[in-house]
């Protein structure tokens, strides 16, 4: 596709929780927990509130369609604060430091004073109805000419179990959010910003780590579609494609359009019409389980919701969401049917009672009560005006589905989601607090670093500096262990053992610290470094698994070790010559279970195989 | 940088500003440059059709906001108060009764006085005369409790008299407002005949509870189920959502009592809290005092370093009532030498009165009976039950 003729524009919100002792808003721990650690639950309702201006937010009112009833599950780590049952705390005054750290890394300026802001969420995400969030800084700077529009500190929501219940754990743990202005232009680029701007959050050394501890919100628009904001995209490998599969949304949208228009298609201003007659006998569940089932005749439509609009998603998915929002399961539409139990006789029955040609497309949906399935139709009957309109292309929330496509969530939010929240004081950022806070050095800048002073390879260095083990490296060149060794300890060897199933979780830092210095003075060879790991990982103490390896050798001992085995394999060695040396290797350190640095052995076995040659020779 | 945004107000010495993203930040006024003024706001108004031929409830506001709107620039709350803003706010109330809405104040609870509890007791006798099936008091929570017992007092009443309020703000989506509101307007159509508070039974959205105006109190800062009988259970219960109301055997049924009101307060009553190390010199500021409630310890008690003082204020003419800071359970003065102490001093027990509701009851009798002996006797009986002679509940 010609991204710059179709008028691609994209930003970014990157969300990235924050490492802090305590949450944002009360003093709980920021540890995710264990479903079934759960010890209590309780049940809310949540409803929009009127807007000053005596309307309901549209984003919120599409979630108040039907009645949902959000149950929450509650932890020994979660306290009243995240129930709603008590005020928040002042704001967690380390996570605004990491925010204004994050801040100053991109050069931005900060506000003069902190306003916390509530906003208005209510798909049950947050107990309160609200995401607590404040506005810390403006405008900073992308290397590559980018910019950065503001960077916000907000409380996480909590995590969704199933449908609608809720986990609290997550609730309020600290994470920022970063917006770009909506000046990338190639999927590509869209991604490389996303990497760097991750990059420069964990140099901070004070982020979440793991899956779903950072997310990518993407937004969207070609020239005559809309923006389209698409809600969280976790791997950033997918940001590319969730961005040129939007662009291809949004062309065969316009596209559709373009084709019903010169069609002459029709939306149906009428209402929904009652069927639930005409299936009184169908074998298909869904339909005979509704307690009533609409239909709505698209004039000229045939053929089009069935089109593909991105991979798996076609117009059809698209009224399906928008139905989904009364509580229904979906809707069965004609270019698909017959099928799911719904037969050739019935669809031809529905057609001619619907007085539909074959150029028109009939929806059914099927509802629990006449409310429930006229919101439905009503929300097709919308969608598919908004099909046909000057603006094919709804301005969306939308969330990704698995491989890069996606599915309509509610509209895009007004500004008017956004009311102060009472409860907490404004914070001021002086000039004393913004001068004191300091840079950290960035990951690529430390990666430079490591490559030059220790002679580490490039991409290595890169994942050392990306490690979460990077102060434990730290720690570990200090106390003077050769840098090269750190790293490929706690990169390499800890990956092998971790893919061999070794509970890498037991191994502590001072293991590390242990371990390596027995290395360094010679009490373990760096081939024994696996095996120590191991039988601690497996429960034993560091100097068990230190005991388990062979006593100590001494290179006396070991040289008359060497010897015997040379004699033994006399014959061998003499065939061999100096060959011998790689088979023999493996012997001697197999005898000597580790206890000594294969260096040694090689030397001294060099040196006796020699040894042997020259006395047989003739 | 310049910046475009929406000067609110001023705070602290910054100015707040709302951004177009809807943010708000502070800013120094002086940095601030005025553009233009914004357009007036005007809100849509909705005219909701009530069903006459449901009862007929009427809506008594003290300032409580059932009801309330957020202004999103200034994130100040309103409150609403006629009779569309409430219905077009919480729509299930169209389908329980239709509504009659009297404003009597708009204050904190904090605030609230016994001259308003009055005017609180006139407006609903004046209701209930005029038809009302049952009244609904709105009310800030913080002395709900108080004002529930004062009415309970005051009016004698063949209909209920629900008091209700909101734990959490009613400008967030999770408010307990709506459901407390809907739970207040089916007892109120119920068969109920007194005056109770209906408040979130617990902490999840199933259930209200019906507590006795005498003996309710808020034990809770901030959680939705602050409201607990104390020394009884709740007389009823209201399911959420399906409204169903269930009272228990204990409770005063609908037309029980003929209205009448007896609006009567003696203002210059006192409630104290013993304490260790309390000195004698703090019940000087008592001097003339017409009646005082002590919340003693343990089964009513003071430190016996103030008994001589608390004699001297029973001689000048006070009528002293212990009751205790347990709150569950009742006094009793007979079994150590400091309970006799206090009783030959002329200190009357308050068997197992609440605190609070012992000082409002005090009020009310020595509103309408100047006969000390009398009085006494009064304070002893049980009049709305607030004063049980068995003690059944326990803890």
């Amino acid at each position: 596709m010609d991204y710059k003729a179709l008028g691609l524009v994209a930003g970014i919100e990157i969300h990235q929780q924050l490492d802090t002792k305590e949450k944002l808003f009360c003093h709980c721990p920021t540890t995710l927990r264990e479903i079934p650690d759960h010890d209590g639950e309780f049940f809310r309702y949540l409803r929009a509130t009127v807007s000053e201006m005596g309307e309901i937010d549209r984003a919120a009112q599409e979630e108040m369609k039907h009645d949902r009833k959000f149950q929450y599950f509650t932890y020994d780590t979660t306290c009243l604060v995240e129930n709603d049952e008590e005020p928040p705390a002042p704001v967690n005054d380390e996570a605004l430091s990491i925010c204004l750290t994050i801040a100053k890394m991109f050069g931005m300026t900060p506000v003069p004073q902190v306003h916390i802001m509530r906003k208005l969420v209510i798909d049950g995400s947050n107990t309160s109805g609200f995401q607590r969030t404040a506005l810390v800084a403006f405008s900073g700077t992308l290397p590559d000419g980018g910019h950065i529009e503001t960077i916000c500190l907000e409380e996480e929501a909590a995590q969704r179990v199933k449908d609608e219940v809720f986990s609290l754990d997550r609730l309020g743990i600290p994470l920022v959010e970063i917006t770009t202005s909506p000046d990338m232009h190639m999927p590509e680029d869209v991604q490389k910003v996303a990497e760097y701007i991750g990059m420069v959050l964990r140099s901070t050394g004070k982020v979440k780590r793991g899956l779903g501890t950072i997310r990518q919100d993407v937004n969207i628009s070609i020239a005559k579609g809309a923006r389209v904001e698409i809600k969280g995209v976790q791997e950033l490998d997918l940001i590319a494609e969730v961005v040129r599969r939007e662009v291809q949304r949004q062309h065969n949208l316009l596209s559709i359009r373009d084709e019903l228009r010169k069609r002459g298609a029709l939306a149906g201003s009428a209402a929904g019409v009652d069927v639930t007659a005409l299936f009184g006998e169908t074998k298909s569940t869904v339909l005979k389980k509704a307690k009533k089932i609409h239909a709505i005749t698209l004039k000229g439509f045939a053929g089009l919701l069935g089109r593909e609009i991105q991979p798996e998603r076609r117009l059809g998915s698209e009224m399906s969401d928008y139905a989904k929002k009364c509580g229904v399961g979906g809707i069965f539409h004609t270019d698909e049917l017959p099928a799911y139990g719904i037969t050739a006789e019935e669809v031809a029955h529905l057609r001619t009672y619907m007085g539909a040609g074959e150029q028109d497309c009939v929806i059914l949906v099927a509802g629990a009560s006449e409310k429930q399935a006229s919101c439905a139709i009503n929300q097709v009957i919308k969608r598919a005006q908004l099909a046909l309109s000057d603006r094919p292309v709804p301005e969306e929330t939308r969330k990704m589905l698995e491989n890069g496509s996606t599915a309509y969530m509610r509209p895009l939010p007004g500004a008017a989601r956004m009311y102060p929240e009472t409860d907490v004081l404004p914070v001021l950022i002086d000039d004393t607090r913004w001068e004191t806070i300091t840079i950290p050095e960035l990951l690529t800048k430390k990666a430079e670093r490591f490559v030059q002073a220790f002679g580490i390879e490039k991409n290595y260095a890169l994942q050392l500096a990306s490690s979460e083990k990077l102060p434990l490296f730290d720690q570990l060149v200090q106390e003077g262990i050769k840098p090269k060794l750190a790293a490929f300890t706690i990169l390499s060897t800890i990956t092998e053992l971790r893919r061999d199933g070794v509970d890498i979780r037991k191994i502590s830092d001072q293991t590390y610290v242990d371990t390596l210095h027995a290395v360094d003075n010679g009490r373990a060879a760096k081939e024994a470094i696996p095996e120590i790991f191991r039988n601690v990982a497996a429960g034993s103490t560091f100097a068990e698994a230190l005991e388990k390896l062979a006593p100590s050798v001494s290179r006396a001992d070991l040289e008359i070790i060497v010897k015997k085995i040379i004699a033994d394999r006399e014959d061998f060695v003499l065939q061999k010559g100096k060959a011998a040396l790689g088979p023999l290797m493996g012997v001697v350190m197999a005898e000597v279970r580790g206890s000594v640095d294969g260096k040694i052995v090689s030397e001294i076995l060099k040196k006796e195989i020699s040894a042997a040659l020259a006395i047989k020779k003739p | 940088m310049n910046r475009d945004g929406v000067y609110i107000t001023k705070r602290d010495g910054m100015a707040v500003v709302k951004l177009d993203s809807g943010y708000n930040i502070g800013v120094p006024p002086n940095t601030c440059r005025f553009i233009s003024r914004p357009e007036p706001v005007t809100i849509k108004q909705h005219d909701v059709i009530q069903n006459t031929s449901l009862p007929h409830l009427a809506i008594v506001s003290t300032g409580g906001t059932i009801a309330s709107r957020i202004d999103y620039r200034t994130g100040s709350v309103t409150s609403q108060f006629n009779a569309n803003d409430i219905l077009t706010a919480i729509p299930e109330l169209k389908e329980i009764a239709n509504y009659r809405t009297v404003p009597l104040a708009t204050i904190l609870s904090e605030n609230m006085t016994p001259a308003i509890w009055q005017e609180l007791a006139r407006a609903v006798y004046r209701e209930i005369q005029n038809g009302a099936k049952g009244v609904i008091v709105t009310h800030g929570t913080d002395t709900m409790g108080y004002s529930a017992a004062a009415l309970s007092f005051m009016i004698d009443t063949p209909v209920p008299v629900i008091f209700v309020g909101s734990q959490r703000s009613a400008d967030r989506p999770s408010s307990d407002n709506a459901m407390n509101a809907v739970c207040a307007a089916a007892a109120a159509t119920s068969e109920l005949g007194e005056v109770a508070v209906v408040m979130h039974a617990t902490t999840s959205d199933d259930t209200c509870a019906i507590h006795r105006g005498t003996r309710v109190r808020k034990m809770h800062t901030s959680r939705r189920d602050a409201f607990r009988s104390l020394g009884i259970a709740p007389i009823g219960d209201v399911s959420y959502p399906s409204r169903k109301v269930t009272l228990t055997k204990g409770a005063v049924r609908r037309g029980t009592s003929p209205l009448a009101i007896h609006d009567a307060l003696d203002p210059h009553c006192a409630l104290l809290q013993s304490y260790p190390g309390m000195t004698p010199d703090l019940l000087n500021a008592y001097e003339g005092y017409h009646g005082i409630v002590i919340a003693g310890t343990g089964l009513g008690h003071t430190s016996t370093t103030l008994i001589p003082h608390l004699k001297r204020l029973c001689d000048q003419g006070a009528l002293i009532v212990m009751t205790s800071q347990c709150m569950h359970g009742r006094v009793c003065d007979r079994v150590y030498d400091t309970g006799r102490d206090l009783l030959s001093a002329g200190v009357i027990e308050g068997g197992d009165l609440l605190p609070e509701v012992a000082l409002v009851k005090l009020m009310w009798v020595l509103g309408n009976e100047k006969d000390s002996l009398k009085a006494a006797a009064l304070m002893q009986s049980d009049l709305k039950g607030e004063c049980m002679q068995r003690s059944a509940h326990g803890l």
